[in-house]
């Protein structure tokens, strides 16, 4: 067991690479703050506390907002909301993404065409806008937001899944399973899907930080997570209306989104170099 | 050619035909009676049922996708619900200044995303493709509406230089399509330099150092060139990061154009606009990537044949 973690390239990125070590500690961060944000937050994120727009102080650590409310704490109940968000939006796109792929490379045919064709759909509403339409049809909240961003990665995971399973499918490993009369189920989940891992894992992580970013924009908007609860993209909003006399009321959601995507983005960055040597040995 | 040309038109037919599709039903299946909100919340019977008819609004669902197809194709998108002026007439005018917006924040794109990717590509692990690494990497991380913000906050309140909102002048622009480039800089900057890995890492490459030419003739004569339709799919893809971005970024700036008037709509159910505008982004997307796939098939004969 211990011997093939450490065959494990993402183990072993992670014992070897300093960027890949940070990356994760941040990240990790972030999941310990969402999952215990709440009970480690001061103040009740919601209720007013004291006078609107009060700076840094030894009470208040990042100050109040227009209402007196502790930003702090609502900035520690926004880890939750994001990371939510981001977990959920992307299982979505796993989801119902990856049986998309798996379904069109197995199977091909006139399957393979039309779920193609449906995801040329999608990616014809770029970034946010498909987002946008989900949501004009779902309303906001921080379900519809889960869903209207979950929707946008279905095209890409499922793109990636067919390729990959193309390429697969080709391999002596299935075609002596399909010989020994391996079932498409069986072939799909045991020969299949643990080489998909990897690819997927990379994906994901840079997903997560697309999702991140997707319900922050949205939130900002309006449109996404919406009040009393608090989102870290909702407090830009409100923070930019007293940005001329206290800009750190944007200023702090705002860094906490960036630190978050990026630890992301870099962590991506190095578990994709760790599963593909050939990328890092040319400096990939 | 001609064939090529022919066969990727036709595969954008079922495209099309979706896009519509998708349009239509996220604003026709909303809640909410759009006769009612057309003709407004006071208005008798008599008046909401004309508004339906006159909306085509009794016809069976199937009549009125094809009314509407039939009429986006000839360039009539319906009448704004609040307004009562063509959705096209708004469209119109906002289309302008994000065309603006889109086209400055391109031109910083290739001007100085592909220089930090080639940059990172040609010394990889140095200490410069560290740095551009870090700077594209904080690019397509931070949030752009925040970015913005954080420009608003040198520029115009610290600095007074520059318009913090609104239009008008080329200085308008500035902090806009800086917040708007910023995302495409951090993206294309990346993905050149992953392409240029890819091409520099050929074995024509090595042959051509081999032979001693410089460094710099082999960059740009055997490198770029090559990598040169990975780059030219890269900034039309990126095209899409643009038109999502402008949406966040013409908020933050109160900018006139195409995401703020579809925020706008999405606010006052306006869904003629929303249907509009959505739909004219996303063929305007569609179309340019059409583009960038026949002009670099006119370039390399590889792509016609396959």
């Amino acid at each position: 067991m211990i011997a093939t973690l450490k065959e494990n390239p993402i183990v072993r990125e992670l014992v070897r690479s300093r960027i890949a070590q940070i990356s994760a500690a941040v990240t990790a961060i972030y999941v310990v703050l969402a999952l215990f944000g709440p009970q480690i937050a001061p103040y009740d994120p919601t209720q007013l506390q004291t006078m609107p727009r009060q700076g840094p102080s030894a009470e208040h650590w990042f100050g109040t907002d227009e209402l007196g409310r502790d930003i702090f704490s609502r900035m520690l109940v926004s880890a939750r909301v994001a990371m939510t968000v981001g977990f959920v939006a992307v299982a979505i796109g796993f989801v119902v993404g990856g049986i998309m792929g798996i379904v069109a490379g197995f199977y091909r045919g006139w399957a393979d065409s039309v779920i193609m064709r449906v995801t040329d759909v999608l990616l014809a509403f770029p970034g946010i806008l498909l987002a946008l339409a989900v949501i004009t049809f779902l309303g906001p909240g921080l379900v519809n937001t889960m869903i209207a961003i979950g929707i946008g990665g279905i095209p890409g995971y499922a793109r990636l899944v067919r390729g990959e399973v193309l390429s697969l499918v080709e391999r002596d490993h299935v075609t002596a399973a399909r010989g020994l009369g391996a079932g498409s189920v069986r072939l799909v989940a045991k020969h299949l899907f643990p080489l998909l891992f990897s690819s997927l894992l990379v994906y994901s992580t840079a997903q997560l930080a697309r999702a991140i970013l997707a319900e922050a924009g949205l939130s900002y908007l309006g449109l996404g997570v919406q009040p009393p609860d608090p989102s870290w993209g909702g407090m830009i909003s409100s923070g930019q209306r007293f940005f001329l006399t206290s800009p750190f009321m944007a200023i702090y959601p705002g860094t906490a989104i960036m630190v978050l995507v990026f630890a992301l983005n870099l962590l991506g960055d190095a578990l994709r170099d760790a599963l593909n040597p050939a990328l890092r040995r040319s400096g990939g | 050619m001609l064939v090529f040309v022919g066969k990727r038109i036709l595969e954008l037919l079922p495209v099309l035909f979706g896009v519509l599709l998708v349009t239509f039903a996220v604003t026709r299946f909303t809640p909410g009676d759009p006769a009612i909100l057309m003709a407004g919340e006071d208005a008798n019977q008599a008046l909401i049922e004309a508004t339906r008819v006159r909306l085509g609004l009794d016809q069976p669902i199937p009549t009125q996708f094809g009314l509407y197809v039939i009429r986006a194709v000839q360039g009539d998108l319906g009448v704004s619900y609040v307004r009562s002026v063509p959705v096209t007439e708004l469209i119109g005018r906002a289309l302008v200044p994000t065309a603006q917006l889109a086209g400055i924040a391109m031109i910083i794109t290739v001007v100085v995303g592909i220089p930090l990717g080639i940059v990172s590509a040609v010394r990889p692990d140095s200490i410069w493709d560290f740095a551009a690494r870090i700077v594209s990497l904080i690019g397509v991380s931070i949030p752009n509406f925040f970015f913005g913000l954080l420009l608003i906050l040198l520029f115009s309140l610290a600095l007074g230089w520059l318009p913090s909102y609104g239009t008008g002048t080329w200085r308008h622009l500035i902090l806009p399509a800086l917040t708007l480039g910023t995302f495409s800089v951090g993206l294309v900057a990346r993905l050149t330099r992953a392409s240029m890995l890819d091409v520099l890492s050929q074995d024509y490459v090595r042959t051509a150092r081999a032979k001693g030419l410089r460094g710099v003739t082999v960059v740009y004569k055997h490198g770029l060139r090559n990598a040169a339709i990975a780059i030219v799919t890269i900034l039309g893809l990126n095209l899409g990061s643009l038109l999502s971005g402008s949406v966040l970024t013409e908020v933050v700036f109160a900018y006139p154009g195409l995401g703020r008037l579809l925020v706008d709509a999405i606010f006052n159910r306006d869904y003629a606009i929303v249907q509009g505008a959505i739909l004219v982004i996303a063929v305007i997307y569609v179309l340019v990537n059409l583009g960038v796939d026949l002009l670099y098939a006119s370039v390399d004969p590889r792509i016609r044949v396959e």
